[in-house]
């Protein structure tokens, strides 16, 4: 190609480009669809998509008036988990707090409970979980076990037995020193809302020229069918990677999340992910004759990509046959580099090693798009 | 404050009559007859209807009146008769009624063949009339028509006007606007609405009397008339000309025109359309600024559209067969037919937009469908619906064609600023082209399809909708880009823009079935019974002859 | 002066409905194809329950010692352990993401532990996986205060232990996650088809001018929302219908409750996301904007806010009062609870109460906010 026909032909893809930004930019409706429901999205539920477990509502039957249960009632009521506590006079309040969940767990100690103890023999502690909250249980009980080891020990002590030290766990957790859930939420959260936006603003595109008849009068013009993808792809990458700086500079202002990597790492895998969810965009757009049919096809995307990306439940915990097919959602390798990047300080080879998966999906994803695309203006 | 869309009008509609609504783009015509279907309401003053209050009787007012908007809403997932179903039943029509409208209704909108057919993959023109069956249905005691016959082709339109006469004979109140100012002619009383206020009520034949002895006409050789009318339109005495086949139709000032261009005039009667451009304010001047900007196109092969045996299938369906023909430079081309008989996909194969399955469309000598883009630059495109970005600024779609189309530098800023002096679009430069007025709409598409001074335009339907005085323009522009050897394109159902055409060929079932000037159409439907036939009826009478003689074949 | 409701008018509407319904591809991929997709992840391929999480153990001491308690930490479900004794090497493997947790046994273990000096044993977590952090935390605490007890057996002093835990779970004995989020993910589904495609479909009619056709004619606006109600309701049912039965044959998640109870509940809640998406097409006529409202106002509250993945107690007080205004967080508390527990009462009366509320809230705001104009 020579110099001459290649600029002439940047000239016309860049007019293409001016007007699908403004198209999108003039309309003050879809500009506040593009700005407001982000953040106040980024805000809430960064805030609500925790898995943490506070606040806890604890039950407490207690048949017992002895030191030792009242002691570790104290104990409990001490550690900062555990908020509201409710004291029960018989096991029918505990089977209808558990029932209408006021509770998810009751502690009950049983009449000799203190004198068990006292006699130097073991008390059972029994203790009622609810399992409609399954992870939540496990956690609370994990809580719970740690309170009855500092105590068991303590009580030994206490009655002068000779115990062996026993071996007490100091962690130390790395990237994220307290646990905190916020650092894994933020920058996920800004991933999702990246990858929403970067499907919503490409799958209605082509599919809305068709309905107002404008995408003929591309057609008839000088455009050629490449032209006319680029055109359509990188607005749309315009729009996302302003959309995504937005909803990063807005999550490091407004969380107390860290920022360790390095951001042009961030920018270039950033780029490839949003190029590989613009290819999706695209093509949904051009197999969609309607905007619901590209809404609805959005959707089905989108659902499974967010279930299987490993953000609300853990790549690992899925069974071995299904955990390899995750590597073809960029989503997925995306998450990685961006909590990495944030919290870690990930280095450049370990980025490289998911990105350019990404660059092989985007790659796909985009001739399959112009394949599409292509097939579908014959 | 804005001018409001309807300025204190008082009028009352006489029962049994057809009221035709009438006036140019933006006087307030859809919103009088969305006020009368109850769907807005009024800021100020009150519209009763047979008695009924519209805001506090709207319950009731819906079940005696029916109505159809400009843009009648099919479901389009729907078939014909699903659709026709659906409306019967809101109506609360009997069955055997049904059985009877249904009957009436489709033999009327010649769609009983594709009953079974999904309504949106009708023609437009097949969908318009599917719109008005739908809105017929259910005995209305009052029928609200908004541009009912906008593309839709004359043997239809005739039909419709046969139809809507038979209710207005059972007594049913009919008002109908229309931007066909023959239909008007037709019509008993005639609203007159400009910018928001009432011009004129009264019988169409009193407005025609503001002109009588000031219409004229004069035969002129074919190959000059267009010169003669740009001179015609800028003599001082003259309110407005058109061209009518190898005619010129004249209304001046006065009637002593006699002398005008010193030609031999003769005096017609006059018709409602020239007292209508005449109460406003008369045709624009016959300058075309726009073609002083082009340059003059220098007669490189002789033929720049050439169609040869173009043929397209889709499934069994046949919708073009073996057209073969070709247009020469600075000519204007003409492709007529009913709805529905291949006109559009012709248009779509020459322009690029849909592949033959057999045959050949050539452009300058390139095939659109696969040539470089260096030829797709030389084409100009204008769509039958307008279908620029409606979210972008005027100036945004300037900017926007202009770049595609590959201008560059000074000089795209100059064939800009030349669209925008042309066109008058100064004041709207910073509007979003779809809230412009429809006249102005045209406008920028026009501006938009020329900036790159094409060879060859195509115009798809340019001016359906249109009032009189923006198409006058509009041809104005047409006609001298012609003059400079711009090759043009053109479908439409308006027969009085096929009279500007140079040639044309009428399609129908697929088949090219007559093809020649327009006088030479006219003249080949000449009979005892119809000695001065006009091009709707030339085109009525080739349609029938061939539905007569496949009903011969079929009885054979 | 009102007419009578119209039989006739209401089914013409309603049939139409129907046939829109049955011939657009993409309601049907809305109303199966995406549940099936949804239902075969939850109950295939997702959960929260962690095993074999990969765990490094460092060890510095290699005494019989350390070896026994690295021999507790090999013999758990929970953990897939590589055992190293370079610490430079294993902490990449963390930064890296391959490695959960760090388990290091220190250099002196086991002359501290025999001398019963205190020794702490280090734990190096993930924190850029919370959860995933807290569960090597709990699991490396429970392998270790087991390895205590065992270690105070056979050690010289023998004594018991002063309080023993013993759990029970109610409802899900297992602890199964995937029988949470399968009942869970019904309110998601219910949600697209109530809210997200009736906002579309109405907000598509008057783009297209079909609804300006219909305002003319004599129907009735009670008799056009019945007639959009009831398919897309059926159509909600119908999914549910699979949903449920696929649960509960294909995965047997167990079903306590009553299904005429769930049913019940289903129809409330249905009607307050249709009332929802027939409010959203009432206030835009763009299929982009409905589209757009309906995911933040309906899709993703029922994700995130409604307690089916997000337990609401931990969010901040703000946010909690947030999740009262959305009915999925009343049906997803109905549908855990029908399949898990049995049918309770005191939880599913008031959750019904509140979600006939919000149906009644929307339904009437569309009936007063759609007149027959266009203004």
């Amino acid at each position: 190609m020579s110099m001459h026909s290649f600029k002439d032909g940047w000239f016309r893809i860049k007019a293409l480009i001016i007007k699908e930004i403004l198209a999108v930019w003039r309309d003050k409706k879809s500009r506040i669809v593009l700005i407001a429901p982000p953040l106040i999205q980024l805000i809430i539920f960064s805030h609500a998509a925790t898995l943490d477990v506070i606040n806890i509502s604890l039950g407490i039957y207690n048949q017992d008036n002895g030191w030792y249960s009242h002691e570790l009632i104290q104990r409990v009521k001490g550690s900062p988990y555990f908020k509201y506590i409710y004291e029960f006079k018989n096991p029918a309040d505990v089977k209808r707090a558990i029932d209408t969940q006021d509770v998810i767990l009751s502690l009950q100690f049983q009449p000799h409970f203190s004198r068990l103890i006292a006699s130097g023999q073991t008390a059972p502690l029994q203790i009622v979980l609810d399992g409609r909250k399954s992870n939540a249980s496990q956690i609370v009980m994990g809580y719970i076990n740690s309170i009855l080891q500092t105590f068991n020990t303590d009580v030994l002590k206490y009655k002068g037995v000779q115990v062996p030290e026993p071996i007490e766990i100091a962690y130390r957790s790395f990237f994220n020193p307290n646990i905190d859930y916020i650092y894994y939420t933020v920058p996920c959260i800004v991933a999702i809302l990246s990858m929403v936006l970067a499907l919503m603003v490409t799958a209605m595109s082509v599919s809305r020229e068709r309905e107002n008849g404008t995408f003929d009068q591309l057609l008839v013009s000088p455009l050629q069918p490449w032209q006319i993808l680029i055109g359509k792809m990188l607005p749309a990458m315009i729009i996302s990677i302003g959309e995504s700086t937005l909803l990063m500079i807005a999550a490091l202002i407004l969380f107390d999340v860290p920022f360790k990597g390095s951001i042009v790492s961030l920018y270039i895998s950033m780029i490839v992910f949003l190029f590989s969810m613009v290819g999706v965009g695209l093509f949904i757009s051009s197999i969609s004759q309607t905007q619901q049919q590209s809404i609805l096809g959005t959707f089905v995307f989108m659902t499974p990509t967010m279930l299987l990306s490993g953000y609300a439940t853990p790549i690992e915990n899925m069974p071995h046959w299904l955990q390899p097919f995750t590597n073809l959602l960029p989503i997925k390798h995306f998450f990685i580099i961006i909590k990495g990047i944030f919290l870690k300080n990930m280095p450049a080879a370990e980025v490289f090693m998911h990105t350019w998966p990404m660059a092989l999906i985007a790659l796909f994803t985009l001739s399959l798009a112009g394949w599409m695309f292509k097939k579908r203006m014959e | 404050m804005e001018r409001p869309a309807l300025d204190r009008i008082s009028v009352s509609i006489r029962s049994g009559m057809i009221t035709g609504l009438v006036g140019p783009d933006g006087a307030g015509k859809t919103t009088l007859i969305r006020l009368m279907a109850g769907l807005l309401l009024p800021t100020k003053g009150q519209i009763s209807i047979l008695g009924l209050n519209t805001e506090k009787d709207a319950e009731r007012l819906h079940e005696i009146t029916g109505y159809m908007p400009q843009k009648f809403g099919l479901y389009e997932d729907l078939t014909v008769l699903e659709n026709l179903d659906l409306y019967a039943d809101l109506h609360d029509l009997s069955e055997e009624e049904k059985t009877v409208e249904f009957e009436r209704m489709l033999k009327f909108t010649t769609l009983k063949p594709f009953i079974h057919r999904l309504a949106g993959n009708l023609s437009g023109g097949m969908k318009q009339k599917l719109g008005l069956a739908c809105s017929l249905l259910g005995h209305p005691k009052v029928l609200l028509l908004d541009e009912p016959s906008v593309g839709v082709d004359p043997l239809s339109r005739r039909e419709l006007w046969k139809m809507v006469q038979e209710l207005a004979d059972q007594g049913i109140t009919i008002v109908w606007s229309t931007s066909y100012l023959d239909e008007a002619d037709k019509c008993h009383d005639v609203l007159l609405l400009n910018e928001g206020a009432l011009l004129f009520h009264g019988s169409p034949k009193e407005l025609s009397k503001r002109v009588e002895g000031r219409v004229f006409q004069l035969e002129v050789p074919l190959e000059k008339r267009r010169m003669l009318l740009k001179d015609v339109l800028n003599h001082p005495e003259t309110t407005d000309a058109i061209i009518q086949g190898n005619r010129i139709h004249l209304v001046s000032t006065s009637s002593f025109s006699v002398d005008l261009k010193g030609f031999q005039w003769t005096s017609i009667p006059p018709r409602f359309e020239d007292a209508f451009v005449d109460i406003l304010g008369g045709s624009p001047k016959g300058e075309s600024v726009l073609a002083k900007h082009i340059s003059q196109k220098t007669s490189e092969g002789q033929h720049p559209i050439q169609a040869e045996h173009l043929t397209k299938r889709f499934g069994n369906f046949i919708a073009a067969r073996n057209i073969s023909f070709s247009i020469g430079r600075g000519e204007v081309f003409g492709l007529l037919g009913p709805n529905g008989a291949g006109k559009s996909t012709i248009f779509k194969m020459l322009c690029g937009l849909l592949q033959p399955t057999e045959g050949k469309a050539l452009v300058s000598g390139f095939d659109l469908k696969t040539a470089s883009s260096e030829a797709r630059s030389r084409i100009g495109y204008m769509a039958q619906k307008f279908s620029l970005y409606g979210a972008l600024s005027v100036q945004e779609n300037l900017n926007f064609f202009s770049g595609i189309y590959g201008l560059q530098g000074t000089f795209r800023q100059r064939k800009m600023d030349h669209m925008i002096t042309i066109f008058d679009l100064s004041p709207y430069l910073e509007s979003n082209a779809d809230l412009l007025p429809l006249g102005y709409k045209q406008r920028l598409a026009l501006a938009c399809a020329v900036m790159h001074e094409p060879d060859v335009l195509f115009l798809d339907e340019p001016t359906s909708g249109v009032d009189p005085i923006t198409r006058r323009e509009f041809w104005n522009h047409i006609n001298e880009m012609a003059e400079k050897g711009v090759t043009i394109m053109v479908t439409t159902h308006f027969m009085e823009e096929a009279e500007y055409c140079d040639r044309i060929a009428l399609i129908y079932q697929g088949i090219n079935i007559a093809a020649g000037t327009p006088d030479h159409l006219i003249e080949s439907v000449k009979t005892k019974d119809l000695p001065y036939p006009t091009l709707e009826d030339a085109f009525i009478t080739l349609i029938e002859e061939i539905n007569g003689q496949e009903k011969e074949k079929g009885r054979a | 002066m009102k007419s009578s409701f119209s039989f006739r008018r209401f089914w013409a509407y309603f049939k139409k409905e129907e046939k829109q319904i049955l011939r657009d591809p993409s309601t049907f991929l809305i109303a199966f194809i995406l549940p099936l997709l949804m239902i075969f992840i939850y109950g295939y391929g997702v959960s929260l329950d962690a095993d074999k999480i990969p765990l490094g153990l460092l060890l510095e001491d290699t005494s019989p010692t350390a070896r026994s308690l690295e021999n507790a930490f090999l013999g758990t479900p929970y953990f897939n352990v590589t055992t190293s004794t370079h610490r430079s090497s294993i902490e990449d493997e963390l930064t890296a993401g391959r490695l959960r947790g760090i388990v290091t046994i220190p250099l002196n273990f086991s002359q501290n532990f025999l001398r019963n000096v205190k020794t702490p044993l280090q734990v190096l977590l993930d924190g850029s996986e919370p959860n995933t952090a807290r569960f090597v935390l709990n699991y490396a605490q429970g392998v270790v205060s087991n390895w205590n007890a065992q270690q105070k057996i056979e050690g010289k002093s023998f004594f018991t232990s002063p309080i023993r835990a013993e759990p029970r779970t109610w409802f899900n004995e297992e602890l199964k996650s995937r029988d949470v989020l399968l009942p869970g993910s019904i309110a998601i589904i219910m949600t697209l088809i109530g809210t997200l495609l009736t906002a579309l479909v109405v907000a598509r009619e008057w783009e297209r001018g079909t609804m300006e056709v219909m305002m003319s004619t004599p129907i009735q606006i009670r008799e056009m929302l019945f007639a959009k109600l009831i398919p897309y309701f059926f159509l909600g049912l119908g999914s549910m219908t699979l949903c449920v039965s696929l649960s509960i044959l294909l995965f047997n998640v167990p079903f306590r409750g009553s299904y005429l109870v769930l049913l019940l509940a289903t129809s409330i809640f249905l009607l307050a996301s249709l009332g929802l998406g027939l409010f959203i097409s009432s206030t835009t006529r763009n299929q982009f904007v409905a589209s757009q409202i309906s995911i933040m106002t309906g899709f993703l509250p029922a994700f995130m806010l409604s307690g089916f993945i997000f337990e609401i107690p931990s969010m901040p007080q703000s946010i909690q009062a947030l999740t009262y205004l959305f009915p999925a967080r009343y049906f997803v508390t109905i549908l855990q609870t029908s399949f898990l527990s049995g049918t309770i009462w005191e939880l599913v009366l008031p959750s019904m109460a509140f979600m006939l509320i919000i149906a009644f809230f929307f339904l009437s705001l569309t009936a007063l906010k759609m007149v027959k104009r266009l203004d």
